[in-house]
């Protein structure tokens, strides 16, 4: 499916989920989205439009804990990143890993290097200290100026 | 109650890409479940490349993997050059190419190598690496180091091809084509290899898609996913060549991909020659003034399979977040299809299968009893059992 039908498509279907969009090219776009929202929207991209979950990257900012999602359409070489923002005192969201294993090792990575807690996760367990990292210090996150 | 054995399988390699301990739990021969625990070489690159100039990344980056230590530059290249607008000269497109499919033809090389040695093939063994050494001293006289090639940079490479080392390049090519051949016709044609590999480990096409796998492991089960084709990237879209599937999705299936992406890569090694010839000499960069804010996300297809960076410049000279995934970090957790159920003889073939840089047979388990912790098989053992299980075959097929 072309790129702006596509887009077009996902704006329909999630019309109040979706923040904003933007497209930079025929192969990269981002969708910012609602993170209630999230789960579906992935559903949608992985059983009915053909996409691959890639990875998901998360980020300290100031705006709170921001992650994007990053899904592939290998048809059509669309990197799509579906980016929410995640509230910076208490940062959770959903777990996709019961739809896919591929989110399952970057969701622990993310809870251990983030502090991010993803809801419903079969075993988020941490993935890289194995317990020799104190628990409640997150390496990853930022301090920022008041 | 059967006597439940634990096998761990690692954890430390400096060879490995990724030094990982898996945990085979079986119940006698049979491999029922399998853990792992990771981070044991956890260098905390990610945030080491927020304290990095663009400039001084690429030298990190390559420090990720040993062998295909050219796929991440690659791939940061392709994000920051897609942050700043730059479209890098021909030349220097041709250059990458080649040195991308140089590393692939000698990391699929070192795999065969090492899938032939689990195997009880040692001969495979001593030949593929034999193979390999020409194509590590193109490396070297191409770009001065037989690994770690520092060649990219933001905006091109950093060293020429000259015209009068294509000639060169060019005999080794058809050298290594001849030894293809070969090792193609030792694997593909022999019984025995057939009956240890046809119908272990599978991975269907579903569980790719679950597992997101990628590289041959995916192309292996008949998912024809490659960033050269899908996302194309340097010179692959000047250059003819085909994305190499198989259906089966076992053992077999993955190293026939392998070996037949070798005469792929030697044919577009071969075509980007002939492009650099009709490009001038030197044009290898473009000048870059500054990196501005934004985000972007490079894509390269490594030896094993995508590799991904995902950058975001604050406009400042270091990134504000680079997030990497390398294609073992998705393909390593399909172990979980593949080995449950299978033989431990079968076990070490199928984790190499996936090619998860295992380059050390010794540290390839130890086995000791789950309850008592007494040890009860070595290293070596291990490896025995499978190129027994291999002789076994041997016996029954002749």
């Amino acid at each position: 499916m072309d790129t702006d039908l596509l887009i077009k498509d996902l704006k329909s279907i999630f019309s109040d989920n979706v923040i904003e969009v933007a497209v930079k090219n025929r192969k990269r776009a981002t969708l910012t989205v609602k993170p209630s929202a999230v789960p579906e929207i992935a559903e949608h991209l992985y059983k009915k439009a053909g996409f691959r979950f890639i990875i998901a990257s998360a980020l300290h900012t100031k705006k709170g804990f921001e992650i994007y999602y990053h899904f592939s359409n290998d048809a059509t070489g669309l990197v799509l990143n579906v980016h929410v923002i995640l509230d910076s005192e208490k940062p959770e969201i959903e777990s996709l890993s019961n739809m896919f294993n591929a989110s399952n090792w970057i969701e622990r990575e993310m809870h251990e290097l983030f502090g991010i807690n993803f809801l419903n996760h079969p075993n988020q367990e941490k993935l890289i200290s194995e317990g020799n990292w104190a628990d409640g210090v997150y390496p990853y996150r930022k301090e920022f100026k008041k | 109650m059967s006597r439940k054995t634990l096998i761990p399988i690692g954890p430390y390699h400096p060879l490995q890409e990724e030094p990982e301990l898996f945990k085979l739990y079986c119940d006698g021969e049979i491999v029922r479940d399998i853990k792992w625990e990771t981070g044991y070489n956890h260098r905390g690159i990610e945030k080491l490349s927020e304290s990095k100039t663009y400039d001084q990344v690429f030298f990190l980056v390559e420090r990720i993997c040993g062998i295909c230590s050219t796929s991440h530059p690659f791939a940061f290249a392709n994000a920051v050059e897609e942050i700043a607008g730059i479209e890098i000269t021909d030349r220097a497109k041709y250059i990458r190419s080649i040195i991308g499919e140089l590393e692939r033809i000698h990391s699929h090389l070192l795999w065969v190598g090492l899938a032939g040695h689990f195997l009880g093939y040692n001969t495979v063994f001593m030949w593929a690496w034999k193979y390999r050494e020409p194509v590590l001293d193109l490396f070297e006289m191409i770009t001065g180091n037989r690994n770690s090639y520092a060649m990219f940079k933001v905006g091109g490479v950093r060293r020429d091809i000259e015209n009068s080392k294509i000639e060169s390049i060019r005999k080794v090519m058809s050298d290594v084509k001849k030894k293809t051949d070969l090792l193609a016709g030792a694997v593909m044609d022999d019984p025995v290899i057939h009956a240890r590999t046809k119908g272990v480990g599978i991975l269907t096409k579903q569980d790719v898609m679950d597992f997101a796998a990628v590289g041959p492991t995916a192309r292996a089960s008949g998912v024809a996913i490659d960033v050269r084709k899908d996302d194309p990237y340097a010179a692959y879209p000047l250059v003819n060549w085909k994305v190499i599937t198989a259906t089966e999705g076992d053992v077999f299936a993955k190293a026939q991909v392998r070996l037949l992406e070798m005469y792929e890569s030697i044919s577009i090694i071969e075509q980007c020659l002939e492009g650099l010839k009709k490009e001038k000499e030197g044009e290898i960069n473009v000048k870059v003034k500054e990196i501005p804010a934004g985000m972007a996300t490079g894509r390269a297809e490594a030896p094993r399979g995508e590799v991904f960076h995902f950058v975001v410049s604050d406009g400042s000279n270091s990134p504000a977040r680079h997030k990497i995934r390398a294609p073992s970090y998705v393909n390593i957790a399909t172990f979980r299809k593949s080995c449950i159920g299978q033989t431990i003889a079968d076990a070490t073939i199928t984790l190499a299968a996936v090619d998860p840089c295992y380059c050390c047979t010794e540290r390839l388990a130890t086995a000791y009893d789950f309850d008592s912790g007494e040890k009860i098989m070595n290293a070596r053992e291990l490896i025995n059992m499978s190129v027994e299980k291999t002789a076994e075959i041997r016996k029954t097929i002749r």
